[in-house]
């Protein structure tokens, strides 16, 4: 593996990484939207400071597209507010006016320099290493390596110091002021985020990619775990995890890296909504044919106890009869006697079913909890 | 004495539609009181501008004499349980915990004492087995019991809860009245929005009727009568009441 290839993977699962942090916040908020809107609003503020400072790789085009993606925010909330539009119409008309603006502004006065409508709406990953970090005559690097690792250590900061805060305004907040948290402002500092690592993800996987790598990770995450903490780690790994796949699937198709990228994205949280133990479509079906199973073999414990030592037992006890008194199907009830017989719930005496003592004390339980 | 909740001339309104109109109310310390009315007569916009979370029109609130700014760690909010998500990854004890992030302030984490008020509070609503379970596996009897527990870790002196009774069991039911009562005796202030009207006399000590106005509060044996619920719900409303 040569240093521009290690170099590429290690900017690809920065980017990722720090794009799941913010974004596991967004999925809990219910606001993946807000990550498509902000990754293309950006765009006006990124250009105005690449004309200021003549340069892609300036903290001010960060600063610029924070602001941006500020400004997204609040007009969406302020359309929101006048009850006039829809919070999802109004997300939509914000962010691609601006967006169009943006591309406008590219178009009219950037025309012959290294910012073009390709590189923003895909990036090129491919093409990080040229661009080198290089301090007091010294090359330290890939520049993107550090905006985004910086980006990145900014946010994991934030989060970890607000931690409490954040948790309590995303799951409750009026709760949250009510105890004098302020959560109007958590939620800007947080959009704030999402605005900065979108800026420093842009110019590796470009706007249109940057919803995969916010959205996907940390909804694959939320099937593995119940706890916020863990979430957030899972998120960053299986971020890395997919950065790291997507460019080897690349390298295979000889495609683009960013699209390699996200399609490893969408196959992870297709694997893990198949197969996550608890929450997988697979467990899922499983515990519900199970419930089914177990809630029909309660149904016949109680059937027989409620006829036990009476004179009908003989007619009411017979398996042939559950047939027609339960109108089960002969496979179902003889599925549900066998269960219920390797369970030691019942056994059968010639053509009738007798409950043992725990099939008794089943039934006794469960009718208790009817 | 002073009121533990005074609330003067209060409106609040949704652009031009009062959803309170000129609500005056004294609760006196160590009151259980009921909020009863209509669907629409403005309980829960009552209990959310008594905690500043709504902006009122007009109108003066104080909390033990105060603002409630100024109060905010002596009172404990029960919100409706479907105003949350049930399914965001967290458990019992992390949500009774939060009771407590406002006295522990900014940044600070909660440690080993404040886990063990939380385990008391889970222990006083019979919830502390279920301690590290995610709430999203609660029913909803035992999602109200985290509601309240979590609002009993404030040890706060005046209690806001909105529909506390909605949808549980039986058993929670009669689980929560003994806390609320026991609230009351050891002095604590209680609001209640409450819904079922059979039960207010065998509940609570004090009602208070609205309808976006109030009707009448006071003790439950003096102004909990056919003729003003009558007047709170309008014609419409058949009411049933057990004689006290």
């Amino acid at each position: 593996m040569s240093q521009f290839q290690l170099e590429i993977q290690l900017v690809a699962s920065v980017v990722a990484a720090v794009c799941a942090l913010p974004g596991a916040f967004l999925i809990l908020r219910k606001m993946a939207m807000m990550s498509d809107a902000i990754s293309h609003a950006i765009l006006p503020g990124i250009v105005i400071a690449f004309f200021l400072t003549e340069s892609l790789s300036s903290p001010l085009l960060i600063m610029g597209g924070a602001l941006t993606g500020l400004l997204t925010v609040a007009l969406v909330e302020w359309l929101r507010k006048t009850n006039l539009v829809r919070e999802d119409a109004a997300i939509g008309l914000v962010f691609s006016t601006l967006f169009a603006i943006g591309i406008i502004m590219i178009a009219q006065f950037a025309r012959d320099v290294h910012l073009d409508t390709d590189a923003v709406l895909l990036g090129e990953l491919a093409f990080v290493p040229f661009d080198r970090l290089i301090i007091a005559g010294r090359d330290i690097g890939p520049q993107a390596l550090y905006s985004s690792g910086s980006v990145g250590l900014l946010c994991a900061g934030f989060i970890t110091l607000f931690y409490k805060e954040l948790k309590l305004s995303t799951f409750d907040s009026a709760l949250a002021t009510t105890l004098g948290f302020i959560p109007g402002v958590l939620h800007y500092l947080l959009m704030g985020f999402v605005s900065m690592t979108a800026v420093a993800a842009f110019d590796a996987v470009g706007s249109v990619l940057v919803i995969a790598l916010m959205i996907g990770p940390p909804a694959s995450a939320y099937l593995l775990t119940n706890r916020l903490s863990r979430m957030l780690i899972y998120s960053v790994l299986l971020a890395i995890i997919a950065a790291i796949t997507g460019y080897w699937l690349a390298y295979l198709l000889n495609a683009s890296i960013a699209g390699c990228m996200a399609v490893m994205v969408g196959v992870q949280f297709g694997i893990l909504f198949c197969i996550a133990p608890q929450q997988g479509l697979l467990s899922t079906r499983a515990r519900q044919r199970n419930q089914r199973w177990q809630f029909a073999i309660k149904m016949l414990v109680i059937h027989l106890m409620q006829h036990e030592n009476t004179p009908e037992a003989v007619q009411e006890c017979r398996i042939d009869h559950l047939q027609d008194h339960l109108e089960w199907e002969e496979a179902f009830a003889e599925g549900v006697i066998s269960r219920a017989a390797s369970q030691k719930l019942l056994r059968t005496v010639g053509e009738t079913l007798e409950l043992t003592p725990s099939g008794r004390q089943l039934a006794q339980e469960a009718i208790v909890h009817i | 004495m002073q009121s533990a909740v005074e609330v003067r001339d209060l409106t609040v309104a949704y652009r031009e539609n009062p959803v309170l109109w000129d609500v005056d109310l004294d609760v006196m310390p160590g009151t259980l009181m009921a909020i009863v009315g209509p669907n629409g007569a403005g309980k829960t916009t009552l209990i959310k501008a008594i905690l500043g979370l709504i902006k009122p029109a007009a109108g003066r609130i104080r909390i033990l004499g105060k603002p409630y700014q100024k109060v905010a760690s002596s009172v404990g909010y029960v919100p409706q349980r479907g105003s949350v998500d049930w399914d965001f990854p967290t458990s019992v004890m992390d949500v009774v915990l939060m009771g407590l992030y406002g006295r522990l302030g900014w940044i600070r984490r909660p440690g080993q004492s404040e886990h063990q008020v939380a385990i008391s509070a889970l222990k006083k609503v019979e919830m502390d087995d279920y301690s590290d379970r995610q709430i999203s596996q609660l029913s909803g009897g035992q999602q109200q019991r985290v509601f309240l527990a979590r609002a009993l870790v404030q040890d706060a002196d005046v209690y806001l809860m909105d529909e506390p009774l909605q949808g549980v069991d039986a058993t929670t039911e009669h689980a929560i009245i003994e806390i609320l009562h026991s609230l009351r005796s050891s002095g604590k202030t209680v609001l209640v929005v409450h819904h079922d009207l059979q039960t207010v006399t065998s509940y609570f000590d004090e009602v208070l009727l609205l309808n976006i106005r109030r009707i009448v509060s006071g003790p439950v044996s003096e102004v909990f009568t056919d003729e003003n619920l009558r007047h709170t719900y309008g014609g419409r409303v058949a009411i049933i009441k057990n004689p006290a």
